[in-house]
This record gives structure tokens, sequence and C-alpha cells, in this order.
């Protein structure tokens, strides 16, 4: 089980363009593992994971230009970098994205098709113990406003379902959840992610 | 298989929204072709009423919940959450705009109060709400109404961030204070702010207000936006600020972009460049309406 041996992680940036990065910064602490908000480039040093938090998927698109970030970003996570995205970040990472912005372009990092807000807007929100068999135990997951996992790509791994959805995906040392981990005081999902090779 | 439970309306589900649009911008917009541009301005959410706040300083009268239809074509616009504003106290308005499934609600200053005395049952409805705050004790009544997310009232429709300061400062202030109080001090607090002894001692342990604060009311300028967010801000409401300026979509997207990178002077720089004329604005001394002491 994830978390018995020393970490792999060094240090985790964490994209502070807009969201709720810093409870993810939280999250990190309270492993013990060192994080670093990301909002350019020169803050990319160091770096050896990234997780891109939750938050409006489309200010994110937007801000990773303004910023000039994308180019470099889209350079580390071809290289190998272990990133782990929560739902918008999910989008970002995403192949395919339906009910997005025309002009909104992400890293195309992981095979899957989702669909923006696929669960309905806030009044729809909810939360859920979800049962994630990599961790042996059932984690307390909050969907936000979620996107819905439509397709999934061969070299794709499910690593969670709700009634059917996937929810929590990994291909290769990119891992995705349609919920906010960072919402719970559970971190087992981010201590998974700090241990993945 | 058996389908898993799932809850809806959670303080988690309402408090979860506000945290996934801290860092942002949240702006003021009365129909949909105002809500594209924010969207395209990179605004993480939209806030559909009437009027923004400077006309119905001008134009005086009664404010009240804006028409569905507006709202409804507002919500077919734009993919972003959109928020909407309710009267003090007027839970039919807040039932109603629950109903259109709105993302969010506003119990709001600058509409004319509905309720002397009472602010609406927050915890009797699924959407979640945000109130206006001038001091930590209101910020913390709200709170314990059930509102999920505070904003720093300011003073809307004026162009002037002198009040918006002045509330962020005394709220974190005697946030900051009262992390210094010992255990007897603390029920002084709470008498202090008439707020719930509780709340109080969460703030002791925590440093931090117990649910996310934005900063609202007079901010018109990219520099405005950092100023907020430096003084501890999580979040920004930008109203009369964008679309009573000169050239609102530039606009729009500088106070975004210095939102983002509020601690980086050289960025706000170029941000700040060029964006033509603010808001005229109206100074505190010329004010007949004061829309922050609405609130109880």
């Amino acid at each position: 089980m994830a978390g018995d041996g020393p970490t792999l992680t060094n240090l985790v940036g964490v994209l502070a363009l807009q969201g709720a990065f810093g409870l993810h910064v939280d999250a990190l602490d309270a492993l013990g593992v060192e994080s670093k908000l990301i909002r350019v480039e020169s803050d990319l040093a160091g770096v050896d994971r990234l997780i891109i938090p939750g938050g409006e998927s489309t200010t994110m698109s937007m801000m990773l230009d303004r910023n000039d970030l994308r180019e470099p970003l889209a350079a580390r996570i071809g290289d190998g970098l272990p990133v782990f995205g929560t739902c918008a970040g999910m989008i970002l990472l995403a192949v395919d994205v339906s009910d997005g912005r025309a002009d909104q372009v992400g890293f195309s990092a992981v095979d899957i098709g989702v669909r923006r807000n696929g669960y309905g807007r806030q009044n729809q929100s909810f939360t859920t113990e979800l049962p994630v068999p990599v961790l042996d135990a059932a984690i307390p997951a909050v969907f936000i406003r979620a996107p819905r996992v439509e397709r999934v790509g061969d070299g794709v791994d499910v690593l969670a379902k709700l009634d059917g959805d996937p929810v929590l995906c990994r291909s290769g040392s990119v891992l995705v959840s349609s919920f906010h981990p960072e919402l719970s005081q559970d971190r087992r999902l981010h201590r998974y992610f700090c241990d993945l090779n | 298989m058996t389908e898993m439970t799932r809850q809806t309306g959670t303080y988690e589900v309402k408090r979860g929204l506000a945290e996934m649009l801290k860092g942002g911008v949240i702006m003021d917009v009365v129909n949909a072709e105002q809500a594209k541009i924010a969207e395209d301005a990179g605004a993480t959410a939209v806030m559909a009423l009437e009027r923004v706040p400077a006309d119905i300083r001008v134009d005086g009268g009664i404010a009240r919940m804006s028409d569905p239809e507006m709202i409804e074509g507002i919500q077919a616009a734009v993919t972003i959450p959109v928020m909407a504003k309710a009267r003090i106290g007027h839970f039919v308005e807040a039932q109603i705009l629950q109903a259109l499934d709105v993302d969010y609600i506003d119990e709001s200053e600058v509409l004319s109060p509905a309720d002397e005395s009472h602010h609406i049952d927050k915890f009797a409805f699924t959407t979640p709400f945000v109130c206006g705050a001038t001091n930590l004790g209101e910020a913390l009544r709200r709170i314990s109404e059930g509102a999920c997310m505070i904003r720093s009232k300011g003073e809307a429709g004026t162009g002037d961030v002198v009040q918006a300061v002045r509330h962020l400062r005394s709220i974190l202030g005697d946030v900051r204070r009262i992390t210094q109080a010992d255990g007897p001090e603390l029920f002084e607090w709470a008498k202090h702010l008439q707020a719930p002894l509780p709340l109080v001692q969460e703030i002791a342990e925590t440093g931090e207000l117990p649910v996310p604060l934005f900063c609202a009311g007079g901010l018109a300028t990219p520099a405005d936006a950092a100023l907020a967010m430096q003084l501890g801000a999580q979040s920004v409401f930008v109203g009369s600020g964008i679309f009573k300026s000169e050239d609102p979509a530039p606009r729009a997207r500088a106070i975004v972009e210095a939102t983002t990178n509020f601690n980086d002077p050289a960025i706000l720089v170029n941000v700040s460049r060029g964006l033509g004329a603010p808001m005229t604005g109206i100074g505190m001394d010329e004010l007949n309406v004061h829309y922050e002491d609405r609130g109880w």
C-alpha cells in the first residue's frame, strides 16, 4: 500500500493561476512533502511533480497563455513529469473536451474524453464515499460541477468508478480525478500520487 | 450493483465552489452579451443583475432580484458559474433563484433590503450563499446563518476602493488579533462582535475566517484588484468598474491577470498599460446612500 516507503518526491509544483491551489499545498504540508506555487516559467525550477488544481478550466487555460506557461509546462509533461489533475485539472489534461469553449486547449496528456459540468450545475454537486481499490479503501469524494468521463482510451487505467462512470484514471505518470481530494482531510490519494513512479 | 449514496447541498459542496473560485474575478453583468465579454476575459463566474450598482445609484428607486428571463439568457450564454442577487431577507427571491439553478446566491445590500432585522436562513437552501460584511462580527453572523462565502462590502458603484480596504483591514485585523487572545478574552471577543463563540474559537485555532473571504465594492483598476489580494482577499468581485469604464473587454482581462499575478509588480505594469479611462466614480463624501449600512 502506498505510503509505507520513503517518498520519491522532492518538490511538488502546484499550478496557482486560479482555483483551489492552497488546499493542495495544505494536503502536501500534512504529508510532509514540500511544494511550491507555479505562476510563471521560472517557478518550475527544481519541481519534480505537478498538481493542476480545481477551479475554472477556462480561466486557467487563458492564464496559461497570458503567463507564457503553456509551452514550458507541455514540454515538462511530455518529458514524463508526473502530474495530478483534479476536476479542472482533469479537463486541462484530457485529450477531448465537450461543452468547453472553442478556444480552450489543454495538454492532451491522458487519452480520455470529458464533458465539462457533466454532472450538472452547483445544485447537483455532491459528496460521496468512493471505493478506490489501489488505496484498498473508500475515500470521501467531493464533486463540484464536475467533469464526466465519457470515453477512456487504450492504455488508460480506470482506478475508480462511480455508478459506472470512471472518476479516477491513470495513464503512466498522469493521474486525473473528476472529484476534489483536496476538499477532504483524507490525504491518501495525494500520498499515492507522491509515490507514483 | 447498488448505487452509491450522493449527498447534495452539503457544507463541503457549498464551500467547495467558493474554494474553486479563489484567485479569480467574479464580474457583474446585466445581459448575455456582457456575460460573454466577462467569460472571454477569463472571469471565474458572473453575477447576473438588472443594473450595475453605479446605475442603481443614478436611477434611485427600489432595486430587486433580476427577471428570470435575463438570468436564463446569461446561463445559456456562458459555461462558467452564474450567481444572482436576492434582497436582504427576501427568502422568496432566493427560492426563485434556487429553482432557476443559479450556482451561488448573493444576499446583497446593493439591492433594496426586504427585511429590516432578519437575514435569510441560508441553511434551508441547497444553493450556496455569499453575503457582504463590513467587519468580523457581521461576517460571523452571516456564517452562523449559513453563508459559505463572505465578501467585504466596500461601497458598490463608486469606483472608490477606500471602503473595500477599510472593511478588509477591519475583518482581517480582528482575525489576527483573535489569534493572540487567551480563553477568557475569546468570550469577550464573542460578546464584542455579537457573534457565536464557537466561530470565534475556530478563528483562534485556525487563524482564518471559517469560509473564503473575497473583496467587493469599488474596485476599478488592475491595481485595485492586486491591492485587495495583497491585503488578504482570496478573490475579487468587480461590478461597475468594468462595464462603466471606457473599454470594458481589455480592462476585464487586465483585472483577471492582475488578480493571478497580484504579487508581481513587473506584470502589473504590463497589464495596467493603455486601458483607457476607468469609471469616473463617486467619492465617498459625495454619496447620498451608503449601501454598507444595509445588513444587520
